[in-house]
This record gives C-alpha cells, sequence and structure tokens, in this order.
C-alpha cells in the first residue's frame, strides 16, 4: 500500500511525550527538569548500566512537565513532556564522534551507546551491547536485514531505495565495531528496486546482496540466518553464537547518520498505513510525536478504524488511545477496518489437526499441542515442547481453520512457565534457608 | 479523534481458509467421480449417496443435539463423512445399509469420541468396515452379479459347488473372474499356478484401460482411477492435502508389488488404493501432524496393504490398512515431531547457555 511512497518528514508538533526509557533494559535516570530549556539532540535521561540507551529530545523548546503517561506497551510510563517552539535548533553539544575508519572498535561502541541506539526492528535491544560479542564469540558475518518484519511496513524498504549509501556505510561500521570481515545485505525478492540499488553500490567481496523468498516471517533474525548461511542459532543462545550480527536496515541508516552528523536517534520511519488511513505514508516521524498527530498528517481517517496498531498485524500492539507516543520501537501505525479486525475466536476452539500450524512454524514446533497443554496447564508438557523456542511470530494462529488462538495461548503459557519456576525457585531458597538455620 | 477500538493480542489479520471451505474443497475435488459413478451406475447410485449423506448428517445432528452442543453441520464434515462413505460403497447395496452406515460414521466413530477433531478412526471408514462385516454378502460383486442374473432369467441362480480342493478352488476362482469377480481377487488366480493354468488368457495389463476410464466391479468411488488421480493432483495442488501420505502409500504398494514380482501399476489402480491414498489417509484428524510422521504413515499403509492384498484372504485391504494405522497415530506424533530449530546437536552443544 505504501511501498513506493516516498519518504516524508514530518514536522515536529507542538507537544511530544518521550518516554523516559525506550530500551529493553536497566531503566534511564532523568537528567532534565521541568521549565529547562531543550534542543534538538538534548539529553534527558540515561543510565550508566551497560544494557541501556539514553533518550534525547527531538523538539527544541521547554519541558513542560515530567509526570506518568499512557504508552503503546499498554502501560504508564515516566516520560518527558516538552513545548515545541519550533525553531528545530540543534544542541551546541553535537558533534560527529570522528571519523569511523579512524576509530578503535571501543570507541565506535561507546559513541553508538551514547546516541542512544537500539534496534529499530522493534526489539529494541541496545545496539552498543549487540556490537561488543565477548572474544570466545568471533563474528564473521554482520547480517543486514532488509526483510521488512511484518506486511505492511515499508520503513526499510524506503531508506534502502532512497539513501541506500548512508544504509551501507551504518552496515561498514557495525562490521568494524565488531571486527566481521563480511556483510551481507538481505533483501526478499518482492523488493526488486531495493535489490537493484543495493546490488550497484557493494563489491560482492566484503560487502554481497542476497534475494530472499518473501516469505513472513523471513525478517525474524533466526530464520534470517538459516536462510542465508543454514546456521541455526541454539535454542537459547544468540546470533553471536553462531558468529553472526542481524542488524535491522534502519538502525544501520541512525549509525551512519549520527558517525556524520552528530545527531543521535530522534526521528525514525513509521509506514503509517492500513484500509481506514486516509493518505498512508512513509513518514520520518519526530519520536514522541503522539499517534493522532502522525495519522493527522496521514489525512487522518477516511473510515472508522476498527484497530490500531503499534507495528504489524501479526505481532502488532493493539492501541486503545491514540495520544500514546511514537517511540524508538515504533515501525509503523497501521489501522484495520472493523471488518477486518473483528474477527472472533471461538468459545471452544476444535482442533483438526490439519497440521498447518506445524508446517507454518518457522521454529519447528507443534503449536497446536503447545496450545493445548497451555490451556490445560501441563506446563512439564510445554518444556518438552520447546515452548520457549517459540518466536511468537504468529502463522501458527493467522493460518488456523478453526481460529484456534493458538499463539496467544502459547505467549500465555510461556509466562505460567515462567512464573511456575519462579516460585519453584523462591521455594528451594526458602527451604534452603530453613535448612541452614536449622542446622545452625 | 474518539474512536472506539478493539484490543487483543497479536496476530490481528486471518487467513480466509477456515474448516468449511477446507471441507467444500474435498467435495468439490469428489464431485467428477461422484457424478461419473452415477452415470455409470446409474439410479441407484443416487440412493445409496443420497442415504449414507442423509444418515451422516441425522447421526451427526443427534450427536450434537443429544450432548447439547452446538449444531455445527454447517462446517461440512458430516457431509463429507457421508459422501466418502457412499464412495466406499457398491451402488447396488440397498438405500437402508447406507442410511445405517452413515448414521454409524458420525455417531459412533466421531460423535462418542467428541465430535470433530477428537475422532481416532476415520469416520466414513467405521461405517464402511460396521457395513462390510454386518452385510457382507451385499457388499460383493457377486451380489450384484447374481441380482444381475436374477433379473435376467426371472429365477434365482444357485452357484455350482464343487470339491473343496486345490484345483478346484482355482477353478471355481477362475470361475468367478469370467463372473465378474473384482479384478484384485482375479489376479489372486491369475498369480495362482494352479488358476493361471485355468486362465491363461487373463494379465494385469487388460484391466489397465478399465480401472482407468470405467471400473464395473468395484464400490462407486472406484469407478475411474483417472477422475481419482486428477481430483487428488487438485487437492495437492490446493495445498488442501500434503503429498506425503499419497505417495508414500502409494509409492510404498508400487515398489513392494514390484519387488514381490508382480505388476505394480496393477496394483496401484486396482482396488480402494487411491480413493484411500487421496481420501481417507489424507483425514486430517486421523493422520500425523508432521511432515515426517505422515511419511511413516504413508509407509505403513503401503506396507499393510502389501500384506493384506498378497497373503489375506480377506479383499478390504485399504479399509483395514487405514483404520489400523489411524490407530498407530497417536504414537508417531508422540515419536516424529518435527525437529526443533536451534536444536541440531543433541545434549552436548545443543542449548546454548541462556
Amino acid at each position: 500500500m505504501t511501498a513506493e511512497k516516498p519518504l516524508r518528514r514530518m514536522a515536529a508538533p507542538e507537544k511530544v511525550i518521550l518516554p523516559l526509557q525506550q530500551h529493553l533494559g536497566a531503566p534511564n535516570r532523568l537528567v532534565v527538569k521541568a521549565g529547562q530549556e531543550v534542543f534538538v539532540g538534548t539529553l534527558l535521561g540515561e543510565s550508566e548500566s551497560f544494557v541501556s540507551a539514553p533518550v534525547h529530545s527531538s523538539v527544541s523548546g521547554r519541558v513542560l512537565r515530567i509526570d506518568m503517561h499512557l504508552t503503546p506497551q499498554g502501560k504508564s510510563q515516566l516520560c518527558v513532556f516538552l513545548e515545541n517552539d519550533g525553531r528545530g535548533e540543534l544542541d551546541p553539544g553535537l558533534a560527529s564522534p570522528g571519523d569511523w575508519r579512524e576509530m578503535e572498535r571501543e570507541e565506535i561502541r561507546a559513541a553508538v551507546k551514547r546516541a542512544g541506539m537500539v534496534g529499530l526492528g522493534g526489539a529494541t535491544f541496545p545496539t552498543h551491547v549487540k556490537l561488543s560479542p565477548p572474544a570466545e564469540h568471533p563474528i564473521e558475518f554482520v547480517i543486514l536485514n532488509g526483510a521488512e518484519c511484518e506486511p505492511y511496513l515499508n520503513s526499510d524498504y524506503r531508506l534502502m531505495v532512497e539513501e541506500p549509501e548512508a544504509v551501507l556505510e551504518g552496515l561498514r561500521i557495525i562490521m568494524r565495531a565488531v571486527g566481521a570481515e563480511r556483510g551481507i545485505v538481505a533483501v526478499e525478492d518482492n523488493k526488486p528496486r531495493a535489490l537493484e540499488r543495493m546490488g550497484e553500490l557493494v563489491d560482492g567481496e566484503e560487502l554481497q546482496v542476497r534475494r530472499l523468498p518473501t516469505r513472513y516471517p523471513q525478517g525474524a533474525e533466526k530464520v534470517l540466518i538459516r536462510t542465508l548461511l543454514g546456521r541455526e542459532v541454539p535454542s537459547g543462545g544468540l546470533p553471536m553464537h553462531v558468529g553472526v550480527v542481524v542488524s535491522n536496515v534502519g538502525t544501520a541508516h541512525a549509525v551512519s547518520r549520527f558517525f556524520r552528523t552528530g545527531m543521535p536517534l530522534v526521528e525514525r520511519v513509521v509506514t503509517v498505513t492500513g484500509k481506514p488511513i486516509r493518505e498512508p505514508a512513509n513518514l520520518l516521524v519526530p519520536l514522541g510525536t503522539p499517534f493522532e498527530a502522525a495519522i493527522e498528517e496521514c489525512g487522518g481517517f477516511s473510515s472508522t478504524p476498527g484497530k490500531v496498531l503499534m507495528g504489524g498485524p501479526m505481532m502488532g500492539l493493539a492501541q486503545y488511545d491514540l495520544r500514546v507516543p511514537v517511540l524508538k520501537a515504533t515501525s509503523g501505525i497501521v489501522a484495520l477496518s472493523p471488518e477486518e479486525a473483528g474477527y472472533q475466536t471461538p468459545d471452544e476452539p476444535v482442533c483438526i489437526r490439519c497440521g498447518r500450524c506445524v508446517d507454518s512454524c518457522p521454529m519447528g514446533l507443534v503449536p497446536t499441542f503447545l496450545a493445548s497443554c497451555a490451556h490445560f496447564g501441563k506446563l512439564a508438557e510445554l518444556e518438552r515442547l520447546h515452548v520457549d523456542d517459540c518466536i511468537e511470530c504468529g502463522c501458527c494462529a493467522y493460518i488456523c481453520p478453526t481460529r484456534n488462538p493458538l499463539v496467544q495461548l502459547i505467549k500465555l503459557g510461556k509466562q505460567e512457565r515462567a512464573a511456575a519456576r519462579k516460585r519453584e525457585a523462591a521455594v528451594r531458597k526458602a527451604s534452603q534457608g530453613g535448612g541452614n538455620s536449622g542446622g545452625a | 479523534m474518539e474512536h472506539r477500538l478493539i484490543v487483543s493480542v497479536s496476530p490481528h489479520i486471518r487467513s480466509a481458509e477456515d474448516t468449511r471451505s477446507i471441507m467444500c474443497k474435498v467435495i468439490a475435488a469428489l464431485l467428477p467421480v461422484t457424478i461419473y459413478a452415477v452415470i455409470v451406475f446409474g439410479l441407484s447410485a443416487v440412493w445409496v449417496l443420497a442415504a449414507s449423506v442423509t444418515g451422516a448428517l441425522l447421526g451427526e445432528a443427534a450427536m450434537q443435539k443429544g450432548r447439547r452442543m452446538p449444531l455445527t453441520l454447517g462446517d461440512c464434515s458430516a457431509l463429507l463423512t457421508g459422501l466418502l462413505l457412499a464412495l466406499t460403497l457398491p451402488a447396488h447395496l440397498p438405500w437402508w445399509i447406507a442410511l445405517i452406515g452413515g448414521a454409524v460414521a458420525t455417531v459412533l466413530a466421531k460423535g462418542m469420541f467428541g465430535g470433530l477433531g477428537h475422532n481416532i478412526f476415520n469416520p466414513a471408514l467405521v461405517g464402511r468396515a460396521v457395513v462390510f462385516v454386518s452385510w457382507a454378502s451385499y457388499m460383493t460383486g457377486s451380489y450384484a452379479v447374481n441380482r444381475a442374473a436374477e433379473a435376467a432369467a426371472g429365477r434365482p441362480v444357485v452357484s455350482i459347488g464343487l470339491a473343496n480342493t486345490a484345483a478346484h478352488n482355482a477353478l471355481q476362482r477362475a470361475v468367478d473372474v469370467v463372473n465378474g469377480a473384482s479384478p484384485l481377487a482375479a489376479m489372486k488366480v491369475v498369480y495362482d499356478p494352479v488358476g493361471a493354468l485355468a486362465v491363461p488368457a487373463v494379465q494385469a495389463s487388460n484391466y489397465y484401460k478399465p480401472l482407468l476410464l470405467a471400473n464395473p466391479w468395484g464400490c462407486m468411488g472406484e469407478v475411474s482411477a483417472l477422475l481419482l488421480l486428477l481430483s487428488g493432483l487438485y487437492l495437492i495442488a490446493a495445498k488442501v492435502i500434503d503429498w506425503r501420505i499419497p505417495v508414500a502409500y502409494v509409492g510404498t504398494v508400487a515398489a513392494l508389488s514390484a519387488l514381490a514380482g508382480r505388476d505394480p501399476l496393477f496394483y496401484v489402480l486396482a482396488g480402494g488404493l487411491l480413493l484411500g491414498a487421496f481420501f481417507m489417509a489424507t483425514d486430517y484428524v486421523t493422520s500425523p501432524i508432521s511432515r515426517r510422521g505422515k511419511v511413516i504413515f504413508g509407509a505403513g499403509l503401503g506396507l499393510t496393504t502389501f500384506l493384506l492384498r498378497f497373503w489375506s484372504n480377506n479383499p478390504e485391504a485399504v479399509m483395514f490398512s487405514i483404520l489400523f494405522m489411524n490407530a498407530l497415530v497417536p504414537l508417531i506424533d508422540r515419536y516424529l515431531l518435527p525437529r526443533p530449530y536451534g536444536w541440531v546437536k543433541k545434549g552436548k552443544e545443543g542449548r546454548a547457555e541462556a
């Protein structure tokens, strides 16, 4: 719907709301006060903890207040409310960290951390952590993930077509940071223009472009690594365990931009699309922009929406209040019509054992068995069937002809198993403690 | 911008395929052979079809009413069961037997196990098995021949008894061949040293054409192997069934027949093999859920059918093979699941430290 819509930068709205934590990991500490003046790129929150990423202002203006606000994850979180003065003045402290070709790995990583980079595919894992594999896991390949994570979304595609040089430079920076000799740009075969543009710019030796079959969830990193290299990330492991680092196209683009201009992560590409959206578009959106402002930028709704998602239709999060802000994790804002959104799962789902979920599972699991074990609370059986290897891509529930809520039940089963493990650990600890004191 | 938005867990879209559309595709695939059977066998085929389907629908409805469950005749699964059962019956069968068969299929084999998705055995084949053991004489080809002969002669025909010696038995079977016994029974005679003497003119290849185009000996669904093949290929192309079960099943039968020195093509075309392989063995509920399991299941079916056809006096090799292998499906599903991603090297290095 938006594949051929060029990127368009949207003006920052009058107010932006920036949650203090937009990454997976340790929470950030607030470094600004209400009333303080800020510029584009001014630091708002940071943490000394390794697994964290700072948050920067996306507008110039003033801190209105610091308060709890609903975020797209469905929870209220501490947010910095900023008033935009419309001047877009850059923070005077912003400067390129230098020529990355001259920099040591450690310096590149430290700079990437300062820039607040996280995986822009949606998982928001801090990028510098990914760039710091321990010495016992040498990295052979960096894979640039150009397989869009979900249908409907085109943010990575547009960057590859419109700014291929910046994307490839980002890839080279990441390769240097992890000491990888080779980079692979992986693009799905439904994006011939991206394949072409990328192909023109790589040498085929150090960097190569690989065509992937278009098949969701091709963009899931474990699936991607298997397709490209025939390697499987061990269960519970990370790509680095098979000598690979996978980076999202948007992340690479943001990294190269930071090294050129010193601009930290304050905006991202958001695909705003779906039947109820009047003029679907690929927008460059300042972080913290409320969803409703981004939708308004696309002409608003042309018909009543049934659902509005952050992310794509397979793994996206359904929103109930459109005042939530665009986050580093917001790859798309997808609206579905009431007809598209309104399917019901049956009260008493039946499995006709057609095997479609089994054939569709990219992780080789048996979703229907997992779901029924979760339904009946058989936690040990869930473990035997490798419930923790589920990547929650949703293929099973999508394909199920009896409309079984398969992935939904599996997610529930995972949580229950995790909770049970926690309880067991607590009980073990308590009983050990008791034993000790009894002995003393 | 106030909107009432639906909130639910992902995924937010669904494939259009549902149970009903799958069942309807299988029914559509069976229509050519059903219509052709009516053309070949005439009006009696219609009665058997109607009675079998009615029995299956009544049985399903009665079970669901009785168990106070919602009526789900709309999913077309009971309709398909009735149709499949009818296709495994001879066209000359009295209608009331077909009706009972249909009801047995959905009540005994399906409803009593908990309904759609819970049965262990293929409902249509259980229906057929019950009919077969209860009214065996109505099921055989000689019943039809005798009825035709009676009609022609206007009086009952008494079959000629012969002394019970091997040579005489072979001769008796040879007579049956002439009288219209099923091709498989005929080939038993042909491949028998004594029988071969009795009917030297009969070759397996003589049967290719009638089996492919218009088979008068078998049940309704066996009327044309060619149509079954085309319908089966359609179901595979439409991704309704997986190719593994029919290919493994038919392939195993062909390979074992060839190894036994018999004509493999004949054994593929004859009897209920194609009907069973494409439409019965591929029943979702009663076949393994994984691809690996499906291959084993198909090969097991082929082996059982081969054994029953070559060493059993019972003519119902395909039916009993499928029912037998149905019983092994839970076992196959327990041990032949797909290999999960990331568990390549078992034990030592399989799992990284999390």
